[in-house]
């Protein structure tokens, strides 16, 4: 009994002075994360409802304007045509585009020649790890007016098309599809993985067809990585900006300006801080709504 | 039938994968063909003669080589204090019993998830009037935060997988905390490490928006943004050199990538928590 009673006391002891240790060495984590990340977050906030500006009349005094930017953003057709121009984007590039071609190499990639997996692997994967600038690039020069793109058109007597200018959308959903697949790609393979053999075999052998496997026993036994997939590439296109503004510079007009590149015309091109932060105060509540979602389906335990 | 089926699929898979293989290597193909070519173009061709031409002229450019050291500076430091801040902080949340751990974990997984690129206003904001704008050093340290959200999630799964054994045997010898995580838990984990260490020296070797937005000296530019210099600012794009840097950009990187690519793979399996 005696010695039950110190067991149960000590971890209880040990507990405050943990809680003493914790706290240094989670010291230098909060400090930097106060500064430079919650820090800014309320302040994001903050400067939304100010006429915060660099240049102009308005620069020398900073004065809290109420929802006038919100209305003002409201109002705003270029912002109402960005959100719409994010949801384009974040859905066909990577909620649609990342995950399709990601889980169909995947599982085309199962059961296959080792030295071939690795080649296509390593191609696919060659374009994920390629900075986000030199893969504007890249396609800049293939989608450019005599760039490879219309060099293979002209093989089939296809005029060349002005891709950035006539299809501005088209071209960067494909660049950030082509960039991103690979993630995709490695989560369902590690997933495809684990999935036991004989389950499908066993299918199989009681003459379900190819398709009927996938559909009732490939598809529901990934459907928790496919979802948490689908939150993850959704947060991490939401932010994309170089790609895009490297690309098209969200124009022509406003018709590739996601969120990202928006704010960043109305705070640093048009000096209008204030407005730019209310942008970006809509884009962090975006990601805050999806990232809740997400740890809400994924049921993380930590 | 069912032989000659199976190998009519196997065969149909083999072509699809090689289509998409080969369609998802063309745009790359061109930066690797145009930087050997001493007369690229823009669209893909075979070099008539391959030179080195290319790169000897980027790298005969002080400016660029110095905007490499910089970027190459930025990003060793950033990986180093993200690794070493993650240790720290993802040691208490693996060993200790904490009443607010799960709050801080929630917490840090929901910060992970927050487009960065939201937070630059005020952090311009922030950084003027400091005084901090062109400081190098103030930029890191602002990457740094924005990585140990996720930096400190990694760690802590990979060190809950250590067992504390082998550390309370090293306390008994009268080793410190401190020298228990130096010498027993931190050689464990050493592939976590290096996991952590990568993907933030990645992040951060490929960002263009943080250092263009906080940096106003074009001699304190990193490689991300001196890469801009040969597009567009003379009209006439060279494509050659243009190319060139853009593979030697993307070299360390695909370095890095080959020699870690043994324990990379573990980090995709999203781990049990996700199968729900």
């Amino acid at each position: 009994m005696k010695l039950e009673a110190a067991l149960l006391k000590k971890p209880k002891k040990r507990g405050k002075s943990d809680h003493f240790k914790a706290a240094i060495f989670l010291a230098p984590t909060w400090l930097l994360l106060l500064i430079f990340f919650i820090g800014p977050m309320i302040l994001t906030l903050l400067f939304s409802f100010t006429n915060l500006a660099l240049t102009g009349a308005e620069a020398s005094q900073l004065r809290f304007v109420g929802f006038e930017n919100f209305t003002r953003m409201f109002q705003d057709p270029d912002f109402r045509a960005s959100v719409w121009n994010t949801i384009v984007f974040v859905f066909f590039s990577a909620v649609l585009g990342q995950c399709f071609f990601g889980f169909l190499i995947a599982f085309l990639m199962k059961e296959k020649n080792k030295t071939f997996r690795r080649i296509v692997g390593l191609i696919i994967i060659a374009a994920w790890v390629t900075p986000e600038v030199v893969v504007a690039f890249c396609w800049v020069a293939f989608l450019g007016e005599s760039g490879t793109a219309n060099w293979l058109l002209s093989l089939f007597d296809i005029k060349p098309i002005a891709w950035l200018f006539t299809f501005p959308m088209v071209s960067v959903v494909i660049a950030n599809m082509w960039r991103g697949t690979a993630f995709s790609m490695m989560v369902f393979q590690a997933a495809l993985d684990d999935i036991p053999k004989d389950v499908e075999e066993a299918a199989i052998m009681d003459g379900a067809s190819r398709f009927q496997v996938i559909r009732y026993i490939t598809i529901p036994m990934v459907k928790g990585t496919i979802a948490t997939n689908m939150m993850l590439v959704t947060l991490q296109t939401l932010g994309v900006f170089a790609l895009i503004y490297t690309m098209t510079g969200g124009g022509p007009g406003v018709s590739t300006a996601t969120l990202p590149v928006f704010m960043y015309k109305q705070a640093f091109v048009s000096y209008q801080l204030g407005y730019g932060t209310a942008i970006s105060f809509v884009l962090l509540v975006l990601g805050a709504i999806a990232s809740l979602i997400y740890m809400k389906t994924l049921k993380v335990k930590v | 039938m069912v032989q000659k089926g199976y190998k009519v699929e196997k065969f149909i898979h083999y072509l699809i994968l090689s289509i998409l293989a080969i369609l998802f290597l063309l745009p790359l193909l061109w930066m690797i063909f145009a930087s050997v070519d001493p007369g690229a173009i823009q669209a893909l061709k075979m070099p008539e003669k391959i030179t080195l031409d290319n790169f000897k002229s980027i790298l005969s450019e002080t400016a660029i080589l110095r905007s490499f050291f910089i970027g190459i500076g930025i990003s060793t430091s950033q990986a180093l204090l993200v690794v070493i801040l993650c240790i720290l902080a993802a040691y208490p949340l693996s060993r200790y019993t904490l009443k607010y751990k799960n709050s801080f974990m929630m917490t840090i997984l929901f910060m992970t998830s927050l487009p960065m690129t939201a937070v630059i206003v005020p952090v311009f904001q922030l950084f003027l009037y400091l005084k901090f704008q062109d400081s190098l050093i103030a930029m890191t340290l602002f990457l740094t935060a924005s990585s140990l959200p996720y930096g400190i999630w990694m760690m802590k799964n990979f060190m809950d997988s250590i067992p504390l054994d082998l550390e309370e045997s090293a306390w008994v010898d009268g080793a410190s905390i401190f020298q228990g995580i130096k010498k027993i838990v931190a050689p464990l984990m050493l592939p976590g490490i290096f996991t952590v260490a990568i993907f933030t020296f990645t992040g951060s070797w490929g960002n263009y928006f943080v250092p263009y937005i906080l940096i106003q000296s074009p001699e304190k530019m990193p490689a991300s943004v001196t890469i801009f210099q040969f597009f567009g600012n003379f009209g006439m794009v060279n494509y050659g050199r243009l190319a060139a840097f853009s593979v030697m950009y993307t070299l360390p990187v695909v370095i890095l990538y080959t020699i870690s690519q043994n324990f990379m793979s573990k980090g995709f399996s999203l781990g049990g928590a996700t199968k729900g």
